[in-house]
């Protein structure tokens, strides 16, 4: 368990709210998968009051290389396993993890304008922030700055891993299982046009979470050692992630030498290649692998396939419908406006949209990331 | 994306929330109907042998809809009177996507899906019946690409269906194999039925009109199973003239207005008994992905076939065609070959052959002959490969049969 850092206990003691630094919260609780709790704390992975967002004991808190881009929103993820348990490294996919491990993303925004709220009938306002989420000091989001959306979890069970939706309440004390899903109305501070952002129901988390679409069994996508191998701002300072959950005995087998990961958005660690191979894994490759659900395409956008024409490098399009937007081939070196994949990232229209779930926003500096990868690739068509 | 929604339901959701959350501002939350929470979560929690019933009356639904379980039925009441309207659909690019095998679905329509219309991706034992897909505001570019869709499928049985408006093919069929395809009518689609990478498959007793093309039958490259042995018989594929409404880019949108059935780098494929009429390109064009526009400086991979081979045309029914050929070098070429009053022969072909399976003539091996035994029906080289430098027509090499292939076996078909 970890310690409590001092900030947190004063400042909860003066709110007299946050469970966990009163020693209150109940731990971790598993459920069976055939009678998930109607409410997310219930479970006691996340707390939230109303005032703060936390994490429980004992569950801890991670952060991606280079994440799937959800309409600005920013994530905190976390995991937490069984006492005793640890999962086991693998490369070229996720961790294996024991029975009872709870994975769980947190999406939320930082909200633009009057803390506290949107009055009447305009649609939620927050900032367009293209960055990691930061707990703070003591390990906490602040609900007057911050807006909870969702928390998703990812429960592992003896036949497999289970995908829960729950949707946050405007009391921001309490999210609730959402299997059909939700719509909320969101618009980024100073624009015109708002969005619709949507939670998936339960079917279309195996939109994502199915990368074998033929064995169609449901896996966390995130936590891969390249995507993991990255520091991390604990309580008690900056540590690799890796070596962290290691020392913490939730982690096995990590080997000396483990897998760079490229962080699509800083130019300083990585090439612009492996920012771009970097973001079209994380962004696409869930559903464009070599046994995923768009292998229908032909498409393989895996961080580690060769880029060649299975990478869309001169592949003309085969069910694309709409979404070709009269351009001729998937990536056409050094012709962005000419590349297929640039332009279904550009466009919001669920006809032409790529990723198909997930987004109903353009990701600026994505897109930024992707044309400046294609205008520099050499070669023709 | 602006969302309008009455004022009164802002009103009344501020209301209701307000009311018992205390001094906390409310979030404005967009009410999705009950119809559809509805019928999610009956595809959510479907268990094999599950009838799910979509009751008579224009549904609106404006989620992309999505089913995870084999051995389910979706049954409405008829596919004029259960609708499920996807007009206005802000998420998913499928009106519904099925990851399921033994699947049913009959009697009802999926309407205005801002993508595809039904998609059912890697199942086996489907069974798609008296089931319409339609994009009402008729044939426009910004319509979904596909109608019903099922794709790396097996055992499919896909009949007495309609579908209207598909940006690119009403019915059709990729990847699959074991097809039976029979009894539909597609029309004002920009493909009527198109079959693709698929073995095995009958399309029969089916009527194509109004399309751009009526009835394709298609190999692409970069896929894992290159397609074969497709029968085309009893149809009537009749004045297919529809503009190509379909974008740039997609296979499609290379096929010329007025194509009644196109094979297109396909190999053992039987077209025969059908009517094919007043296609005003061609009744029948048989063509390599050469025509399709993608050829340039670009190879085609190594593993893919690229030429239509071992085609068998005989006993249909063709008149008219030919006369107003889409394309200023068809017009031109028809003009300058058949005059101005004249038409096309009821076969186009586009004259690419594999060097590697051609005699000393340079004429197709007997095996991968394409043969015409259908009356007086003639077919038109216009030997794109060369500039159309030698136009041939009714030469004799297409005076030939093949063996007949045999009927699809649907292995255990649903009842």
């Amino acid at each position: 368990m970890r310690p409590l850092p001092i900030p947190v206990l004063l400042a909860a003691a003066a709110a007299a709210t946050l469970v966990v630094a009163c020693g209150k919260a109940p731990p971790v609780a598993l459920h069976p998968a055939d009678a998930p709790p109607e409410r997310l704390s219930d479970w006691g992975v996340v707390l939230a009051d109303g005032q703060a967002f936390e994490f429980n004991a004992g569950v801890v808190p991670y952060d991606l290389n280079t994440p799937l881009f959800s309409d600005y929103a920013l994530k905190l993820r976390s995991v937490w396993l069984p006492e005793g348990t640890a999962a086991a490294y693998r490369e070229g996919r996720e961790l294996e993890f024991p029975v009872g491990t709870i994975l769980s993303k947190t999406f939320h925004y930082e909200r633009a304008g009057e803390p506290g709220g949107n009055p009447g009938n305009e649609p939620l306002e927050v900032v367009r922030a293209d960055r990691e989420s930061l707990l703070d000091d003591g390990g906490r989001l602040d609900l007057d700055r911050y807006v909870l959306i969702e928390t998703r979890l990812l429960v592992r069970y003896e036949d497999g891993w289970r995908a829960l939706p729950y949707v946050w309440n405007d009391g921001q004390d309490e999210a609730y299982l959402e299997l059909a899903g939700d719509v909320r109305s969101i618009r980024f501070g100073g624009e015109d046009e708002g969005f619709v952002y949507v939670v998936p129901d339960v079917n279309q988390c195996g939109g994502c979470h199915k990368p074998d679409h033929t064995a169609a069994e449901l896996r966390p996508l995130g936590p891969r050692a390249w995507q993991l191998n990255r520091e991390y701002r604990y309580a008690a300072g900056r540590r690799n992630q890796l070596e962290h959950w290691t020392a913490s005995g939730i982690l096995e087998g990590v080997p000396a030498s483990v897998p760079e990961g490229a962080n699509w958005a800083t130019p300083a660690d990585a090439t612009l290649a492996e920012r771009a191979r970097a973001y079209l894994d994380a962004n696409c490759a869930h559903c464009h692998n070599a046994k995923g659900p768009a292998d229908t395409s032909g498409l393989d956008l895996t961080v580690d396939a060769p880029v060649d024409r299975r990478y869309g490098i001169c592949k003309p399009p085969v069910a694309v419908g709409r979404g070709s937007g009269d351009r001729p081939y998937d990536i056409y070196p050094g012709r962005p406006d000419d590349s297929i994949l640039l332009y279904r990232m550009e466009h919001t229209d669920p006809a032409i949209a790529m990723p198909e779930l997930g987004r109903s926003t353009v990701h600026r500096e994505g897109v930024e990331l992707i044309r400046a990868w294609i205008t520099a690739l050499p070669g023709d068509c | 994306m602006r969302i309008h929604l009455p004022a009164a339901i802002y009103a009344i959701v501020a209301l209701t929330i307000a009311s018992c959350s205390g001094d906390e501002p409310p979030v404005a939350r967009q009410p999705e109907s009950s119809f559809q929470k509805q019928l999610q979560m009956q595809l959510i929690n479907a268990k094999p042998g599950d009838v799910i019933t979509i009751p008579e009356g224009v549904h609106a639904i404006n989620r992309g809809l999505s089913l995870n379980v084999s051995g389910v039925t979706l049954r409405g009441l008829g596919m004029d009177k259960s609708i499920l309207s996807f007009k206005g659909q802000v998420q998913g690019a499928e009106g519904l996507l099925v990851n399921a095998s033994d699947f049913t679905i009959e009697d009802l329509a999926i309407e205005d899906a801002a993508g595809d219309a039904l998609k059912i991706n890697e199942g086996r034992n489907i069974v798609i019946r008296r089931v319409r897909t339609e994009w009402t505001n008729g044939p426009h570019e910004k319509n979904g690409a596909y109608g019903i869709y099922p794709v790396q499928a097996e055992n499919v049985l896909l009949e007495d269906s309609v579908a209207i408006g598909a940006s690119d093919a009403g019915l059709y069929v990729g990847q699959s194999r074991n097809v039976v395809v029979r009894n539909n009518r597609v029309e004002f689609n920009v493909a009527g039925i198109e079959i693709e990478n698929t073995m095995h498959a009958d399309v029969y007793g089916n009527v194509a009109r109004n399309n751009t093309g009526g009835i394709l039958v298609f190999n692409m490259p970069d896929l894992p199973n290159p397609g074969h042995s497709t029968r085309v018989f009893d149809n009537e594929v009749v004045g297919n003239n529809t503009t190509n409404f379909g974008a740039e880019g997609t296979p499609v949108a290379s096929v010329p207005a007025g194509s009644g059935i196109v094979i297109n780098s396909n190999d053992r494929v039987e077209i025969f008994d059908n009517v094919i009429a007043d296609n005003d390109t061609a009744n029948i064009i048989i063509s390599s992905y050469y025509a399709t526009g993608y050829q340039g400086t670009r190879d085609v991979i190594d593993d893919y076939d690229p030429y239509p081979e071992t085609i068998y045309v005989y006993g249909n029914t063709m008149s008219g065609g030919g006369s107003s050929p889409d394309g200023l070098d068809l017009k031109a070429l028809k003009v300058a070959k058949f005059g101005l009053t004249g038409s096309f022969p009821d076969v186009l072909w586009d004259g690419y052959v594999n060097a590697d399976k051609v005699d000393e003539n340079g004429r197709l091996l007997p095996e991968y002959a394409i043969c015409i035994d259908n009356d007086a029906a003639q077919v038109l080289n216009v030997d794109l490969g060369n500039g159309s430098e030698n136009i041939v027509v009714g030469d004799e090499q297409h005076r030939c049969t093949h063996d007949k292939l045999p009927a699809v076996q649907l292995a255990a078909p649903p009842s």
